[in-house]
């Protein structure tokens, strides 16, 4: 079990690695020029100026070389400075994670207890008049565009009843947590609603697979209740590919959290990137972009390790 | 003699007929197919309303803007006075076409990758798909904006091209084909696996058929059945994805409608003019929606083994 752990997180650093270097690369291929963006404000720069920034910077030096510089920089924990915030990256960073984090954890834990409760009842009986609702609400949930529930969320819930505030995370001035609340309500809905869809699906497949095993008969030939039956017996196998899917999904939480934090206007990881990029701030980007990559590796990295820490048949070699 | 004379039977009927009885009993599968068919006639509508009605999804009048429904604009017009009926069938034709394009060239590289893994095993296999694993295990959508926002002229495209409504089509049809790739390749993978040790592969290797050749002819031929479920699926998810990069900025570029980037500044047509923020995300959830329908009937059909 260790060697297998440390194999995984060896794999997990090796294509973080990776990945520092096509997006490093990709940065690069962003439009505008860091220092046509830096002189473009000064009237009196002069090309021989220009010049002598980009040798300063390194930004006269091969590809190579730029990553390699700035990779022994980041190791050490310099990220460099962020253009749009004038402030240390790290430090822009840091509370947008937390934002981020809090947005997922409530979405996620939202939307798995939907999707257990919505899972099972459909699995009990397949094919009957409640599977097919929920059947139709699961594969709702999996086709709606996120940004565009979002956005009719806002239209019903904000514009039309006034309700819930359409964006920011407090209003100015209301320290309350009762204000705060109000703001989180619909980001949470909506990505929640965004990941209930899969979950659901793969609860109730599960479920069906699970309620049909010999040990499942073996428990109703005992005498056991069908309310036991159920959520412990049948539960507890269905339990083991759900919980992996579910870490699996992780990346796809995080596009969430991006579409729906733009959407709200809530300022987390998600829409800092998208900021980033849209205002050609390289090194927030840069690092936003590899916290992301870092955060979805790491869950499926626990996601592997559970599966086989929940599952004691699989070998781990 | 007397064979000639015997009905037929479903032994008779070849595969593909079998599973066209089975599928045409799924009823949520064919009630998909048929909202297929209608998203594609609309789409293609727009031929014969610009042809024969006079509609011009690009004419702007400013005098016009948010015009409610009327016999000249049926449903409407936009921001910029153009007729929304039209610029929705465009756009379906541009949302779909980037659809069917993305998951073509994306399926084509996962079979690319998943054939060779599983017919050839060993370090192949683990090469090819360690490489499908990272790339499984990455954030998408943030790593689809940034190469949506690729500068094509720092790739030596003239900036011609750069600004061309063309290349912003093809950027994102390609651009969504070299991420999601991965769940084909490993369906392929899977399947290609369970193939090569049938005795006909055998056979065709034993008669001295190349491994280009069995993996062409063989087993391709018996892989296809789960892709074309995986298929119709990812033909679903592209469809998101290009709404929500060319809703971002990041895709199909205006002039040229896409159900994305017709919702580009929806945030304030939802005060202005609601009407016009609900339609291009209906028809969007409706083909995604029937895409994933269309995919749950078809693996039924494919299935015996499935119950219903």
């Amino acid at each position: 079990m260790a060697r297998f752990i440390l194999r995984r997180i060896l794999q997990a650093a090796f294509v973080l690695l990776v990945m520092s270097f096509v997006i490093y690369s990709l940065i690069g291929l962003m439009p505008g020029d860091p220092i046509d963006i830096m002189i473009a404000s000064n009237p009196g720069a002069t090309p021989e100026l220009a010049a002598a920034l980009r040798k300063i910077y390194g930004l006269d030096q091969p590809l190579l070389s730029r990553y390699g510089h700035w990779l022994w920089a980041a190791v050490q924990g310099d990220f460099g400075y962020s253009r749009l915030h004038s402030a240390p990256v790290l430090a822009v960073l840091a509370p947008a994670l937390w934002q981020t984090c809090k947005l997922m954890l409530i979405s996620f834990t939202a939307a798995v207890l939907l999707a257990f409760a919505l899972g099972i009842v459909a699995a009990l009986r397949p094919g009957g008049p409640v599977d097919a609702l929920i059947s139709l609400f699961a594969f709702a949930g999996i086709s709606v565009p996120v940004f565009w529930l979002a956005l009719m969320m806002i239209l019903v819930f904000a514009v039309d009843l006034h309700w819930f505030p359409a964006s920011g995370i407090a209003t100015v001035g209301d320290g309350s947590i009762r204000d705060y609340a109000r703001h989180m309500v619909m980001p949470v809905i909506t990505l929640a609603l965004a990941q209930t869809g899969g979950f659901t699906r793969f609860v109730r497949a599960s479920m069906i697979e699970s309620l049909r095993s010999d040990h499942v008969r073996t428990a109703r030939a005992k005498g056991a209740g069908e309310g036991r039956v159920v959520l412990v017996h049948a539960f507890r196998t269905a339990l083991i590919p759900v919980v992996t899917v579910m870490a699996l999904n992780f990346g796809s939480l995080f596009g969430g959290a991006l579409l729906t934090e733009t959407m709200f206007a809530q300022p987390g990881m998600g829409k800092m990137i998208y900021d980033s990029i849209l205002g050609n701030d390289y090194n927030l980007a840069l690092t936003g972009l590899l916290f992301a990559t870092l955060v979805t590796l790491l869950s499926n990295l626990l996601a592997d390790i559970a599966y086989g820490w929940l599952d004691p048949r699989i070998t781990l070699a | 003699m007397s064979a000639a004379v015997l009905p037929r039977t479903d032994a008779a009927l070849s595969v593909w007929r079998l599973r066209w009885r089975r599928f045409r009993r799924h009823r949520t599968g064919m009630a998909a197919l048929a909202v297929l068919a209608l998203l594609g006639i609309f789409a293609l509508a727009a031929y014969p309303m610009q042809w024969f009605g006079g509609f011009d999804p690009d004419a702007t009048d400013l005098l016009a803007r948010f015009d409610p429904p009327s016999a000249a604009h049926w449903l409407g017009t936009d921001e910029a006075g153009r007729d929304e009926l039209v610029r929705l069938m465009v756009g379906g034709q541009i949302s779909l076409l980037v659809g069917l394009l993305a998951t073509v060239f994306g399926g084509t590289l996962g079979l690319l990758i998943g054939i060779p893994a599983g017919y050839f095993g060993g370090r192949v296999d683990a090469v090819l798909m360690r490489f499908t694993d990272g790339m499984m295990s990455l954030p998408l959508l943030p790593l689809l904006i940034v190469l949506g926002a690729v500068d094509l002229t720092k790739l030596g495209f003239s900036p011609e091209f750069a600004r061309s409504g063309a290349a912003g089509f093809w950027r994102i049809v390609v651009i969504i084909a070299i991420v999601d790739w991965t769940s084909i390749a490993r369906i392929v993978r899977a399947a290609t696996l369970a193939v090569k040790e049938r005795d006909y592969v055998r056979a065709a290797r034993a008669s001295g058929a190349g491994a280009a050749d069995v993996m062409l002819s063989h087993v391709l031929a018996n892989v296809a059945t789960p892709i074309i479920v995986s298929f119709t699926l990812t033909v679903g998810r592209v469809i998101l994805f290009e709404s929500v990069l060319s809703f971002l900025g990041f895709g199909v570029v205006p002039p040229t409608p896409s159900w994305g980037n017709m919702l580009n500044n929806a945030q304030e047509l939802v005060t202005t003019a609601p009407a016009l923020a609900v339609y291009p995300g209906l028809l969007i959830f409706f083909t995604v929606i029937a895409a994933n329908f269309l995919g749950d009937g078809l693996q039924h059909a494919f299935d015996p083994r499935s119950e219903r």
